[in-house]
């Protein structure tokens, strides 16, 4: 599903050059769960930025779903965005004067699909992360959690590819991100390809793959007994 | 462009809309203003312009009035300062030899430069006025107003030299109650009885004012021995014609008559209402343009604010737009998205401002009435004018738009998202 070589970032902070990423070859197969790990500078979200097309790598070849990533204009990005990926931010990201269906909706709207099947596909959709009934709130009518399930809801309603969890339980106490990462497993059970960027082990832990990142460089990758988070819940 | 066309677009400006109220009213609050103040300047113009125009409006603005005065230079064995007199013959000579003229009036007055006023007796009460002496057709030059059920005098009078007068409204109220007919009723003035026929009402212009008494001029003529005398005469050139032109045609053609010398400028006296309405005209015209050029910067002020607004508050959706452009919205439909608001918004801003600013013209009209006192006449504004104005802010909007839409997608989705 994703096949990532030697891929290299840096940034350029004034004078000096910040190499961010230092050479990543990395592959993801389809159905898999994977938690990327790492501490603070380690260039894990700038990764997860770049499989997110929000970010263009300096060097190195990109295939998503066999489709090659590279120097794409902003539309094509969009529009890539749109059909293969699903974001769900640490912040949620939801924007505060729509509805929880309004927000879910809202890529279906980017993808031109008709009002009622926006609707519909939606309300599937908030069902799928227990918020039916949540239906017509805005994010401030929310709890921290509903609010990523939201989201969640949000990033599975264009169907994508691959689903991107940036730091999904950060704001989040344990109680939550267990309910957070139970509905991220259920969807991973259904076959959706899901990336979660985290610093957190216990969360990481209820993935099935770990790849660590440090200083820009994978230390180590490996696949992992998945701990179910619905024991927590 | 298609996008314009689809409901959802709309619907997704309409909630942005909607759930950024404070925004929105400020933005709204500009450019409604601007518009507003464009149309109560324009309106209040035009009904300035209305009532300057209605001042001339009875009275023919292609008109002279022509009369005697002194040569200041001997000519033909005439020495200087022989003082002219017009007469009934230099009207008929000026209107079978200068093309120009559409109408020709001469006119008598007694009460006016040193000449005695006539003596007007209704009953026991008296009082001394002006008295004119007048064709029909100083009607078609100086209309007046002339209260229902009378006339103003005709041929028929003039022919027949009939003792018939038409009097002021102010006479009217001296010497009749309230409801009284005075149409019909015998009056004595200088001691002859004449009947009646009509009360007028001055328009605003003339000299006449409203205590004047019409009498047919045949009967002026005999009553005051005025022979072929006239007082002055009264002519209005035809519409095509310049009054300047026709004004020197004419006292040309008199000085020829009277044995005057071509140079002598002093011997007749003349006046035209061309020059003077052409005067108010371009007091008129330099008025709007102000008001043109003042509406026009307030307009541009408003819509430079909704641009203003705009770009602070794609600031503030800096993260929402990063948030839509992740989730698959293009720059383009970005863009369209915030430049769509900000012409909605200048639209309705602007129908606003206009229905605000009409309901103001109407109150005002409405309050002033047929207030003489105040120089404003149906004040309105020009359909074309307004829908101008609309279009211009529609496209300044978008305009303006443009910078806060290009700003949008300026930043880099991640940046937008990375924003706290």
């Amino acid at each position: 599903m994703i096949e990532i070589k030697d891929l290299h970032k840096s940034y350029q902070m004034g004078s000096n050059s910040l190499h961010v990423l230092k050479g990543i070859d990395f592959n993801v197969k389809e159905g898999e769960l994977v938690a990327i790990m790492g501490s603070s500078g380690s260039g894990k979200s700038t990764l997860l930025n770049i499989l997110g097309m929000l970010d263009e790598a300096d060097s190195g070849s990109y295939f998503l779903d066999e489709v090659p990533i590279k120097g794409l204009n902003e539309t094509k990005a969009a529009q890539y965005r749109n059909k293969f990926l699903g974001f769900v931010f640490q912040s949620f990201n939801l924007i505060n004067y729509k509805t929880a269906l309004e927000n879910v909706a809202l890529p279906l709207y980017y993808q031109r699909k008709k009002r009622k099947e926006r609707i519909d596909k939606a309300m599937e959709y908030l069902g799928k992360v227990g918020l039916a009934e949540w239906a017509t709130h805005l994010p401030s009518e929310l709890s921290g959690g509903q609010k990523q399930r939201v989201a969640i809801a949000r990033a599975l309603a264009a169907d994508p590819k691959v689903l991107l969890a940036d730091e999904p339980t950060g704001a989040l106490d344990s109680k939550t991100s267990y309910e957070v990462m139970d509905i991220i497993q259920s969807i991973n059970d259904e076959g959706k390809t899901i990336l979660v960027v985290t610093h957190e082990p216990d969360i990481a832990d209820m993935c099935k793959r770990i790849v660590h990142l440090k200083d820009g460089v994978i230390v180590e990758d490996k696949e992992v007994e998945q701990v179910r988070a619905s024991q927590y819940v | 462009m298609k996008f314009i066309f689809e409901r959802d677009t709309w619907q997704e400006i309409y909630g942005a809309i909607r759930k950024n109220k404070i925004r929105t009213i400020i933005t709204v609050i500009g450019v409604t203003w601007g518009v507003f103040l464009f149309v109560f300047l324009l309106g209040m113009a035009k009904g300035l312009d209305n009532s300057f125009r209605s001042q001339f409006n009875d009275f023919a603005t292609n008109t002279m009035f022509v009369w005697g005065q002194q040569t200041s230079i001997p000519n033909e064995g005439f020495k200087r300062g022989r003082r002219m007199q017009l007469t009934l013959d230099d009207v008929e000579t000026l209107e079978s030899q200068v093309d120009d003229i559409e109408y020709i009036a001469p006119r008598n007055v007694t009460g006016q430069w040193g000449t005695p006023p006539g003596q007007f007796v209704k009953g026991s009460k008296s009082g001394a006025f002006k008295v004119f002496g007048d064709y029909p057709t100083i009607d078609k030059v100086s209309k007046k107003k002339i209260f229902d059920g009378g006339r103003f005098i005709n041929e028929e009078d003039i022919k027949y030299e009939r003792k018939v007068c038409v009097i002021g409204e102010d006479i009217y109220k001296q010497f009749y109650d309230k409801d009284e007919e005075a149409i019909g009723d015998f009056v004595r003035i200088n001691g002859i009885y004449f009947k009646v026929i009509g009360v007028y009402k001055p328009t605003q212009s003339g000299f006449e004012g409203d205590d004047s008494i019409f009498l047919p001029f045949t009967t002026f003529q005999t009553i005051f021995n005025q022979g072929k005398n006239i007082s002055w005469m009264v002519i209005t050139a035809k519409p095509d014609k310049n009054i300047v032109n026709t004004e020197a045609t004419i006292k040309t053609t008199l000085k020829r008559i009277h044995n005057v010398h071509p140079d002598d400028t002093q011997a007749f006296g003349s006046f035209n209402l061309g020059e003077e309405v052409a005067k108010v005209n371009g007091f008129l015209s330099g008025m709007r343009l102000i008001t043109y050029i003042v509406g026009i910067a307030t307009l541009i002020a408003g819509v430079i604010a909704i641009g203003n607004v705009l770009l602070i508050t794609v600031k503030e959706r800096t993260r929402e737009i990063g948030v839509r452009r992740a989730l698959g919205a293009t720059p383009a439909e970005v863009r369209g998205q915030i430049m769509l608001e900000s012409v909605l918004l200048t639209f309705l801003a602007g129908l606003l401002g206009f229905i605000f600013g009409t309901l103001l013209l109407w109150g005002i009209n409405t309050a002033i009435g047929n207030n003489d006192d105040i120089p404003i006449l149906n004040p309105t504004v020009d359909f074309f004018a307004v829908t101008g104005a609309l279009l211009s802010i529609v496209l300044l909007g978008t305009i303006i738009g443009l910078i806060p839409a290009q700003k949008a997608v300026s930043i880099k989705p991640i940046e937008a998202l990375r924003e706290e």
